[in-house]
């Protein structure tokens, strides 16, 4: 067979093969396939109808019947269509997609973490709570405030904890307020948490240098202002150097200071919100704290508060108590934000990775994820500009508006370019104050090769612009599938099969 | 340090070309007064060997499901996981992925957030469902807040069957006035028909009601929704999916939207997280819905794909005016659903539903013959259920635990007004002779 045949057979082969996605879950397998048997009833039967008062479904509902060997495929297919951190170079800017440890994976299964219930008495699971206590205190030193709910399930939940915390101390001072500062460069969940807790947002404009303008900040404050909601490092990778003047501002009309906590990864053990003024913090553990993004979630957004605030604090937390750790409820608190103490195999995962490289290994993570960045940001100067351009923190934001004025290609061309180059594109379109713009956030857990391929990648990219804009906006060519078309999506909103809907074989 | 593959000579390297001369010139932007000026105070960095001990000590401390008989539920509940589930979500592809930002490279994602929206669908009989909420709890004050968005009123009556945490919480998301919650007593463990229809009036969006109750108890949904409905009020109902393999769907007694836990669908109880939101509702009503949605549609290629869709209702575009602040989900949960609902299929759901309801109709029976409990209400249950223990509950439940049971949940920590009276919670995986031995304990008490 000479090569060239030997290529074509390849193709061929490869022409046949199914898709990986596309065929549902519910046209696989036959009619009588099973993957689990239902089990075996070793209690006298009863009758549905009867016992249930009328309530037994008539009609059974359509699930999937298949084996378990089709349902092991069906589900590896799907992963293989997928890209996460261990896929390769994830700078999801904003998000710290940074390398999920497998040990935290195989702490949190452990029968002693997974299998005990929430209702169980305390002395049942004492170590369960001996490692939620371990955990508030080392986020509260972390955070540099004093005192921590880990309920929150995950970032929008602690701003919303954080707030609804900030307004139950107003109320209870006789002094409710109508309004909350956010910047331009906020993220979406703070003004929609804002608008969440009956306040009204106002936007404060950031200054030339993409810190908080302060000027502009002094005077929207006044007596009415119950806080401000403020991310630092901010949305543009840039530590807010007029941070201190910031609070005492804030502080000054009887407000308090609120910290999007989604940029902790820059900070830990070089600077604390809680010295910084910040009265109240929210932590994202699936950012920070290496627990794993699982496709959209779960995490976990602890919220760490001043002695002022803790008072209102949602319960249960945990306290030490005699010589060992129990529940308890802060006495004026705001009350529970969602089921149970929180979301606890979240919990397990953070304080094992805290426990794994302890308190200078947090210090050197920031410090290498900060070096990272602006390494990156190094190489790729002159050809990618950023417009606040400073030393970053673990973060930049690049913009791609030139690029688009001289080429035509927009940032979510680059970012499609990408996927073909192996690598899963930055944030884009975010901070809504940079055109074009690609947040790109490399994190410590990439190599410094890593780093430059990305840079050499990006950099070729750009060559391509210049060359053949119409091959960045086919892009990708390599994914699963391609470019999808978003306005049938919500057009045809198809968001459900059902056996009538013609896909069934 | 394992975590971080720049080695120290590479770290030179990279200060040389950045032009600093150690990692300490990078936080020169951070005023003096801000900077952390000594160690953090934390226990020092452990290897993964001494680490595994110290975390294998604090699960041990904990006296689990694997070694205890427990009878434990309101709203977490031991379930059979078949072990495909947690092989399927332990692929890293699924969980280091995040939010499928980029439809391209996460079809897997998607897909099966489809899949998991369409299984939700044919349980509950909803046109609709979202990706997941956190928890049942706040899927039901996010529904609460839906309907007011839908009907543009501002008032909902929740019926106090409803759990007592997932009231709490609804309390906690209104608490800024945004809503006014009327909250109407129970009556004999199921919601009191009458005062719900003297609660509802023309300014009512919502009423609230979970069924199976926080009791166990079935509750009358056709009369409640038909009451909801007369008002022009939405009708929220509250379930346990894994029950829908036998119990009717909302959607029958005409719920406009549905929530619920759905830890049961293959995920670990887990001291109480992650679970998962579950949150369905009608068609007509999908731009008011939180949360995110996966829908299907074609690439450019004509291929068929999957992206997220009606996503300006989300915060990320409509910010403050978005349907909920909700960003990060549940997503791997939903996954575990997804796998664990396509591994039982029809059959097997209603076989898991079928023993639940057989064991736990059989466990009360005998626990009522023993005549250390009673009957308190007359309402059917499904597989939990409540009784009033004839003595002192927390010590009987502290005899029993030394013998290896946790004897149900004590609902006097819930409500004085429930003192005495303690839930029982079945599954499937409580064998006959398990639940012989523990009556035969209950007798000797
Ligand atoms: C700056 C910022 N704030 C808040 C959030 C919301 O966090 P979560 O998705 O955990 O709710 C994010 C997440 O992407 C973020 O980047």
């Amino acid at each position: 067979m000479s090569d060239a045949d030997r290529i074509d057979a390849r193709t061929a082969e490869a022409g046949t093969r199914e898709p990986l996605t596309g065929t549902l879950i519910f046209e696989r397998g036959a009619e009588e396939s099973r993957c689990v048997e239902p089990p075996v009833l070793d209690v006298p039967s009863v009758d549905l109808e009867d016992v249930l008062g009328g309530h037994a479904r008539a009609m059974a509902p359509v699930l999937p019947h298949v084996t378990e060997v089709e349902l092991a495929r069906h589900y590896e297919h799907l992963a293989s269509a997928n890209f996460g951190v261990d896929s390769g170079f994830y700078p999801l800017g904003s998000c710290t997609m940074k390398y999920n440890p497998k040990v935290d994976e195989w702490a949190c299964r452990l029968p002693g973490f997974a299998r005990i219930h929430p209702y169980q008495p305390e002395e049942t699971v004492q170590g369960a709570l001996e490692l939620m206590w371990g955990l508030q205190e080392a986020l509260a030193e972390v955070a540099g405030l004093p005192a921590v709910s880990l309920q929150p399930a995950a970032g929008a939940h602690g701003e919303l904890t954080g707030l609804l915390t900030i307004r139950a101390y107003h109320t209870a001072n006789g002094d409710p307020r109508r309004r909350v500062l956010v910047p331009d460069s906020a993220h979406g969940t703070n003004p929609a948490t804002v608008a969440m807790c009956g306040y009204e947002v106002v936007q404060v404009p950031s200054d030339e240098r993409g810190g908080v303008d302060v000027a502009a900040l002094k005077r929207l404050l006044d007596i009415d202002v119950a806080a401000l909601m403020l991310t630092n490092p901010n949305t543009l990778g840039l530590f807010d150097e007029n941070i201190l003047e910031i609070t005492s501002a804030v502080h000054e009309v009887g407000a308090l200071a609120y910290c999007d906590g989604a940029n902790l990864n820059a900070i830990m053990g070089w600077s604390r919100p809680g010295d910084m003024g910040f009265d109240a913090l929210h932590i994202n553990l699936h950012k920070t704290f290496a627990t794993p993004h699982g496709g959209g979630g779960p995490g976990a957004g602890p919220v760490a508060v001043s002695d002022a605030l803790a008072p209102y604090l949602p319960g249960p937390v945990v306290a030490q108590r005699d010589g060992g750790f129990a529940f308890a409820y802060p006495e004026r608190s705001i009350g529970r934000v969602r089921s149970y103490a929180g979301n606890f195999g979240v919990l397990v995962r953070a304080y094992t990775y805290i426990r794994a490289v302890g308190g200078d290994g947090l210090r050197d993570i920031s410090g290498q994820a900060v070096l990272s960045a602006n390494y990156l940001k190094t190489l790729l100067a002159d050809a990618w500009p950023v417009p606040y351009d400073r030393t970053c923190m673990h973060e930049f934001v690049m913009s791609g508006g030139p690029l688009r004025k001289s080429t035509g290609v927009r940032t979510l061309d680059v970012a499609k370019r990408l996927l073909d180059y192996g690598i899963h594109p930055p944030t884009v379109y975010f901070p809504l104050i940079v055109d074009e713009a690609m947040m790109v956030e490399p994190t410590e857990t990439e190599s410094k090769e890593t780093l430059e391929r990305f840079a050499a990648v990006l950099r070729r990219i750009a060559e391509e612009a210049a060359e053949d804009s119409g091959l960045l906006h086919g892009a990708p060519y390599s994914t699963p599938v391609r470019r999808l078309d978003e306005a049938a999506a919500v057009k045809n909103a198809d968001v459900a099969w059902s056996p009538g809907d013609g896909s069934e074989r | 340090m394992r975590f971080i593959p720049v080695t120290c000579g590479e770290q030179d390297e990279m200060l040389d070309s950045v032009g600093v001369p150690s990692i300490d010139g990078l936080y020169e932007d951070i005023p003096v007064g801000a900077r952390l000026a000594r160690p953090l105070d934390l226990p020092g960095a452990m290897g993964e060997i001494e680490l595994a001990a110290h975390i294998e000590k604090l699960a041990a401390a904990n006296e689990d499901g694997s070694r205890m008989v427990s009878f434990l539920g309101g709203g977490c509940y031991d379930h059979y996981v078949p072990a495909i589930v947690d092989s399927v979500v332990s692929k890293p592809a699924f969980f280091t992925a995040y939010t499928p930002y980029q439809p391209e490279v996460s079809q897997g994602t998607l897909q099966a957030i489809y899949e998991y929206q369409s299984m939700i669908c044919q349980l509950t009989g909803m046109e609709v469902s979202n990706a997941s909420m956190y928890d049942g709890a706040t899927a039901l004050a996010e529904a609460a807040l839906m309907a007011a968005r839908v009907t543009k009123r501002h008032r909902v009556v929740v019926s106090a069957t409803v759990h007592p945490e997932w009231r709490e919480t609804l309390a906690t998301y209104v608490e800024s006035g945004t809503l006014e919650v009327v909250e109407v007593a129970a009556k004999d463990g199921v919601s009191d028909g009458a005062a719900i229809a003297a609660a509802l009036d023309d300014a009512t969006a919502a009423l609230l009601i979970a069924s199976p109750s926080f009791y166990g108890t079935l509750e009358d949904l056709r009369s409640l929704g038909e009451a909801a409905h007369e008002v022009g009020a939405l009708f929220v109902v509250a379930t346990d999916p894994v029950l829908l393999g036998v119990l009717e769907p909302p959607a029958s007694y005409g719920a406009d939207i549905v929530v619920g836990e759905g830890q049961s669908l293959g995920n670990a109880i887990s001291f109480g997280g992650p679970g998962l939101g579950v949150f369905a509702c009608r068609k007509a009503h999908i731009r008011q819905m939180p949360g995110r949605v996966a829908g299907r549609t074609t690439d450019v290629d004509g291929r068929t794909g999957f992206v997220l869709t009606f996503s300006t209702r989300e915060q990320h575009i409509r910010r403050e005016k978005a349907t909920s602040n909700i960003c990060s989900n549940h997503s791997l949960n939903a996954l575990a659903a997804g796998v664990y609902l396509a591994a039982m299929g029809a059959d097997g759901l209603a076989g898991i539903g079928r023993a639940s309801v057989a064991k736990a109709h059989y466990l009360e029976g005998a626990l009522v013959a023993t005549g250390r409990f009673e009957r308190v209400f007359d309402a059917p249950f499904a597989a939990e259920f409540t009784l009033r223990y004839r003595g002192e509950a927390t010590a009987m439940q502290a005899r029993l635990r030394e013998s290896g049971y946790l004897a149900g949940l004590d609902l006097g920590r819930f409500s004085a007004d429930d003192a005495g009276l303690v839930m029982f919670a079945v599954t499937e995986r409580h064998t006959r002779a398990v639940l012989d031995r523990f009556v035969e304990e209950v007798s000797a008490l």
